[in-house]
């Protein structure tokens, strides 16, 4: 068995989003060091806050001020930290209930162990130093001995409110295509082109992914195309993609590989870009080092006869 | 709504930590081709197909319509896809045939979490605004709930490590689990859980074929009868719920018919020894219900794939013949936010 291809894949993704009426007093709330809790018609403290009432799914706006202070109700022991999470050094995951609040908020603890943490101990927020309306304003809690701390009774107005935040992701993976786009990828590394052929109704597929679509097997038998293809429909391009130092226009075309059963695409060149057609012969262009091919110019050979491709468009 | 439908094949991959060498729908076609083969129906005679995956776990966007290539969806196939685990596609399935639409149904799920690092890749699928911003990993919370149930007397860290320990000896009849035997109890991952309370990380895939009325009795000498599914949702934010009970699992339970008769099996996804405590409780399962013979979660844990194994596990116990009544369970989210009920019997014999 050849080796199998990895590469690193980052997928990163910073999301804006908009916060409710709820959420953004919350937040900006956090960035004044004030905490705030919302009612709910039964009279409940719900903290976070939520815009509607996870029971009844009423609308709930009225919000309360809570103290900053509360009493662990469960707690985890994290003793590797995981990037992203609130701090760097060993901490316990808690749950906290305010006091003022019915419900619990999720955050970090700053302890020196686990033997410092039980349930029911009372903890205080400690703030971030920077803030600026998120969850994260809570640096984490940290252990406290004293009653709850005194609260202002905040209206929940704000000058300047945060209306949403941006939320990062990064997510790092390991990336391997599997068995025929491994064959595939090693094969193009010597400039050849390999295909996998269906053995119920003997399709060549280019690039190949392991199944025959329409049939739903597996391909198995390696199958060398090309290098020569021809031009089944092409379209010109005139607007510059960012990064991509090509002049425009130029011709993006649908190739059939001779001995394909379907076609890839590819740029067109060495010709002008007015000139190509349905029918045209191309043979791959390599650069020094290229993983695949830069291009694809004419052979000079006669256009191929439509009947040959028409399956193929 | 009167009409009888029945799971009548099942198949499932071997679960393992990694299967580089293999593509999404590489891993998945040979059970395709198991469970068609089990009925001897194409993919032109199934009315329905349905799936469960998550592009996240890989990092592989559009990955289902790939996976869609080992079905041979041409001529077009009625298909439908949920980013839930194949026991939701199930769900869909059955309501599907329910209506008459269709008579038979192919459901399939899979999950490639060796590409990335799965504790993180499940922080994405929490509250947005003020839960994933903190990146609390799937352990961890599960480690909350299960501090949560001994701070209550509802457990203990030795009677955590037996129900692992007991998972992991069943599945020794199990060639598909991951894990089987004897497992280290291991260190803390995130205290109170321990590695043998969590369970294996691994890539693996399931399908199953479904079948109404007197089609099910042509394909399966003792089809497994869908008696009642149903699933149920607790509010998002751990910190209002009773991390020690599971109503919603309950709810689903009493909606699916399993507390009208008792039940001689169950199949618990619990992938955290401490959500099986949970389970039990919610589920009003005795000392007398054969409690996921299979090894379950704890044995092998392929996410996505793992609900619809459960399904297909006690299924495949009605075949053979060794239960008459079995309640299969599937979980997605943290700490058995949503939950699903099925209630399976035999024909009587
Ligand atoms: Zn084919």
């Amino acid at each position: 068995m050849p080796e199998v291809l990895k590469a690193p894949l980052v997928v990163e993704f910073p999301f804006t989003r908009s916060l409710g009426p709820v959420q953004s007093a919350f937040l900006t709330g956090l960035r004044e060091r004030v905490v705030l809790g919302v009612r709910t018609a039964d009279g409940r403290t719900l903290v976070p806050p939520v815009e509607y009432d996870p029971v009844t799914a009423e609308e709930i706006r009225d919000l309360v001020e809570v103290a900053p202070t509360g009493t662990v109700t469960t707690w985890a022991w994290n003793h590797e930290p995981r990037r992203g999470q609130p701090l760097g050094t060993p901490f316990a995951w808690v749950l906290v209930q305010l006091d003022g609040a019915d419900t619990a908020l999720l955050h970090a603890l700053d302890a020196p162990g686990p033997e410092a943490v039980h349930t029911g101990m009372r903890v205080r927020v400690r703030w971030a130093e920077e803030r600026s309306g998120a969850i994260t304003d809570i640096a984490c809690f940290e252990p406290y001995d004293g009653a709850a701390a005194d609260v202002s009774g905040h209206s929940g107005d704000f000058e300047d409110a945060v209306h949403g935040i941006v939320a990062h992701a990064r997510l790092d993976y390991v990336y391997s295509p599997g068995r025929a786009q491994s064959a595939y990828i090693n094969a193009l590394s010597s400039r050849r082109t390999f295909g996998e052929r269906c053995p119920s109704c003997r399709k060549v597929y280019v690039p190949p992914r392991g199944a025959c679509p329409t049939c739903g097997v597996a391909t198995t038998e390696q199958v060398e195309v090309g290098p020569g293809g021809t031009v089944t429909t092409f379209c010109i391009v005139n607007i510059k993609a960012k990064n991509l130092d090509i002049e425009v226009p130029y011709v993006y075309a649908h190739i059939a590989l001779d001995g394909a059963g379907l076609a890839l695409h590819g740029r067109i060149g060495g010709i002008p870009y007015d000139q190509v057609r349905m029918g045209l012969r191309v043979e791959p262009v390599w650069t020094e080092g290229a993983r695949f091919p830069d291009h694809y110019r004419p052979t000079g050979e006669p256009d191929a006869d439509y009947e040959t491709y028409k399956e193929l468009l | 709504m009167t009409r009888d439908i029945a799971l009548v094949a099942f198949a499932q991959t071997d679960h393992r930590r990694t299967s580089d060498e293999l593509s999404e729908v590489e891993m998945l076609m040979p059970v395709l081709h198991d469970v068609l083969g089990q009925t001897g129906l194409k993919t032109a005679d199934i009315g329905f197909t349905c799936s469960g995956s998550s592009d996240y776990l890989a990092g592989r966007a559009f990955s289902f319509t790939l996976a869609l290539d080992g079905v041979g969806a041409w001529p077009p196939i009625s298909e439908s896809h949920v980013e839930m685990d194949g026991a939701w596609a199930l769900y869909e399935a059955w309501t599907k045939l329910l209506t008459g639409d269709a008579d038979t149904a192919l459901v399939y799920s899979y999950g490639k979490s060796s590409p990335g690092s799965v504790r993180d890749v499940l922080t994405r699928q929490l509250d947005p605004y003020y839960v994933a911003p903190l990146w609390p990993d799937s352990v961890a919370l599960a480690a909350l709930q299960a501090q949560a149930l001994i701070d209550a007397g509802e457990t203990d860290e030795p009677a955590l490590a037996a129900v692992g320990a007991r998972s992991r000896t069943d599945a020794r009849t199990n060639s598909h689990a991951q894990l089987r035997g004897s497992v280290p109890q291991g260190d803390y991952v995130v205290r109170p859980l321990r590695t043998g309370d969590c369970p294996p990380i691994g890539d693996g895939a399931a399908a199953v074929i479904l079948a109404a009325g007197e089609r099910a009795r042509e394909l399966c000498a003792r089809p497994a009868w869908i008696r009642g599914i149903d699933h149920r949702i607790e509010a998002h934010a751990l910190g209002v719920r009773d991390l020690t009970d599971s109503p919603s699992a309950r709810l689903a339970a009493e909606k699916a018919g399993a507390f009208e008769r008792p039940v001689d099996t169950a199949e618990l996804h619990a992938p955290f020894s401490s959500q099986e405590v949970v389970l039990r409780k919610a589920l009003r399962l005795g000392d007398d219900v054969r409690v996921n013979p299979s090894g379950g979660a704890l044995a092998a844990n392929p996410i996505m794939a793992a609900g619809l194994i459960r399904i297909g596990e006690a299924a495949t116990r009605i075949h053979r013949g060794e239960s008459d009544r079995a309640l299969a369970h599937a979980t997605s989210g943290p700490c058995l936010q949503q939950n699903l009920v099925a209630v399976l019997e035999g024909d009587p014999r």
